[in-house]
């Protein structure tokens, strides 16, 4: 990216990195531009390798330590990961909503934030953790994604996107780094039977089977089309699930979640749960609030919601509350014996 | 927090893991498969550290069919365990090492069952029974109490609701779930599932 070229990010981050016998592990794709043969990039790719960060264990700096680029700078304030985001998987495609506050320490830095990136037209991403970290990791996994499109003339799956952004955050695991990002999108596969169920491949020559092994297929879930949401960390977690929710304010959204989720929700019900969650997640954490964003993706696409403010559903919430009291007292009377 | 169990019988070995993905004190998947196949008859458990755990076993999980492809024929257990070993070994003193545990299971058409304890320290060793997590401070005693090398299948089975039931008894963390396998030689066999309430 032109960015990098002009802060010189290329030199220092992948210059500790080069080795004599093997190629860059090159996560930005640096190789691509000159290679001739391609024997060497795909199994580095995916094998773990030495790297030189700091392993969480190892706290201490050892005087041999990483170079420059491990070497945080100090931050200028307390960054906290406080948000809201949710996605869930049902019959209608996939929901992904989100608060938009950003804070930092006790601050609101941006009560207008953008949570939900869309990366292409069937998959949008919902991100937690450091603001700025997520942009760029938003903006690296559009350009690895359209680059694959264009190499390969097929979009990558959502399972398989998921796997090149979590092993394209290995090397950062134990840094600072901290991305929480849960991919909701779906999964078109050209050729096959449309989203028919088929039964699971699971032999150890696919690469793309969350756990390869024998796994019981969830309904309509596993196979490689259909509504995917899954949940990928800096610490390395990779999880495909039904309903994810991430961030200080995730507790709350999902309890309001688990108690009304089902497959079978219209359209309408699954946006008002959606929107539902957040807005108790942003009542109760601090560091969530503001507005709430809501995206749906169907097998057309994303859609977007008009982003609404939560301030308003507070007091219409409120003024419900009253007029059940007021009706529930006089209930409450004509039981009394 | 995760929890490991492997019992061995004189033809087959009984694996079960539970089915929780946590982060931090949410329950993130109730339904998370922990047991990666290596091959038609090996069978490996992983837990640990987030992200290592699934990198560590992919990465085991590929080169164990690469060495197939390669070669024709398949690892053994045994080898397959030293295999592992090793590459634990390999990366313990280097800038990330892999914080995972281990437990590799197997039958070996030569050899027979095999059940193989490793931990993130890469150490190795084969053994009757095994556990990892929290759990196996609560489990180990009932399978030392209970366990006999001629247990039949049905026995085994048994002996692991008994330590499911302990552990739903005095365990401070709720699994409500546990993924059960079977490998005899006749390769996996996937078994049902043991849920809390039908303990």
């Amino acid at each position: 990216m032109a960015l990098e070229d002009v802060c010189g990010f290329k030199e220092k981050l992948f210059s500790t990195l080069e080795d004599t016998t093997t190629s860059v592990h090159d996560y930005c794709n640096l190789e691509w531009k000159g290679q001739e043969t391609s024997e060497k990039i795909p199994h580095h790719f995916f094998m773990p390798h030495f790297s030189q960060t700091n392993f969480s264990i190892s706290r201490t700096p050892s005087p041999f330590g990483p170079r420059d680029r491990s070497v945080t700078v100090r931050r200028p304030f307390p960054l906290s990961h406080g948000t809201t985001t949710l996605g869930f998987i049902f019959q209608g495609g996939v929901i992904a909503a989100a608060d938009t506050r950003a804070s930092a320490g006790g601050l609101v830095a941006c009560p207008a934030v953008h949570k939900i990136t869309p990366i292409h037209s069937h998959l949008v991403v919902t991100s937690s953790g450091s603001g700025a970290d997520c942009m760029l990791w938003e903006r690296i996994l559009i350009r690895e994604i359209r680059l694959y499109q264009l190499r390969h003339r097929r979009r990558l799956s959502i399972r398989g996107t998921a796997k090149l952004l979590s092993f394209m955050l290995h090397p950062f695991k134990g840094t600072n780094v901290c991305v929480a990002l849960t991919l909701c999108g779906w999964d078109k596969e050209d050729g096959g039977p449309g989203c028919a169920k088929n039964s699971e491949d699971t032999s150890c020559k696919t690469d793309d089977s969350p756990s390869g092994v024998i796994s019981s297929a969830t309904h309509s879930l596993s196979p490689n089309c259909g509504p995917q949401l899954i949940y990928v960390c800096s610490d390395g977690a990779r999880l495909q699930g039904e309903v994810f929710s991430v961030g200080s304010g995730s507790p709350y959204a999902y309890s309001v979640l688990d108690g009304s989720l089902s497959w079978d929700l219209s359209k309408k019900e699954a946006i008002s749960l959606a929107r539902e969650a957040v807005f108790r997640a942003t009542h109760r954490d601090a560091y969530s609030g503001n507005n709430v964003d809501l995206f749906l993706v169907t097998a057309q696409g994303w859609s977007q919601r008009r982003r609404e403010d939560l301030k308003e559903e507070y007091y219409r919430d409120m003024e419900r509350k009253a007029q059940k009291q007021q009706s529930g007292t006089t209930q409450v009377m004509t039981c009394k014996k | 927090m995760e929890y490991l169990i492997g019992i061995q019988g004189p033809d087959f070995v009984l694996v079960a893991a539970d089915n929780v993905a946590a982060s931090s004190i949410i329950q993130m998947k109730h339904d998370y498969d922990k047991m990666f196949k290596l091959s038609e008859k090996i069978l490996l458990l992983c837990v640990g550290e987030a992200g290592d755990t699934v990198q560590f076993a992919e990465y085991i999980q590929k080169n164990v069919q690469l060495y197939k492809m390669r070669n024709g024929y398949e690892l053994s257990p045994a080898a397959a365990a030293n295999f592992t070993r090793k590459n634990l070994a390999d990366y313990l003193r280097s800038r990330t090492p892999y914080h995972v545990n281990l437990l590799l299971a197997g039958y070996d058409d030569a050899d027979g069952p095999g059940l193989f304890y490793m931990d993130y320290l890469s150490s190795l060793a084969k053994a009757p029974f095994a556990a990892h997590g929290y759990g196996a401070f609560l489990t180990l005693s009932i399978l030392d109490r209970y366990y006999r090398p001629d247990l039949s299948q049905e026995e085994a089975v048994g002996l692991l609701k008994k330590c499911v039931e302990e552990l739903s008894k005095r365990f401070i963390l709720n699994l409500p779930s546990f993924n059960v396998r079977l490998i005899d030689k006749d390769g996996i066999h996937d078994m049902e599932k043991l849920t809390v309430s039908a303990v």
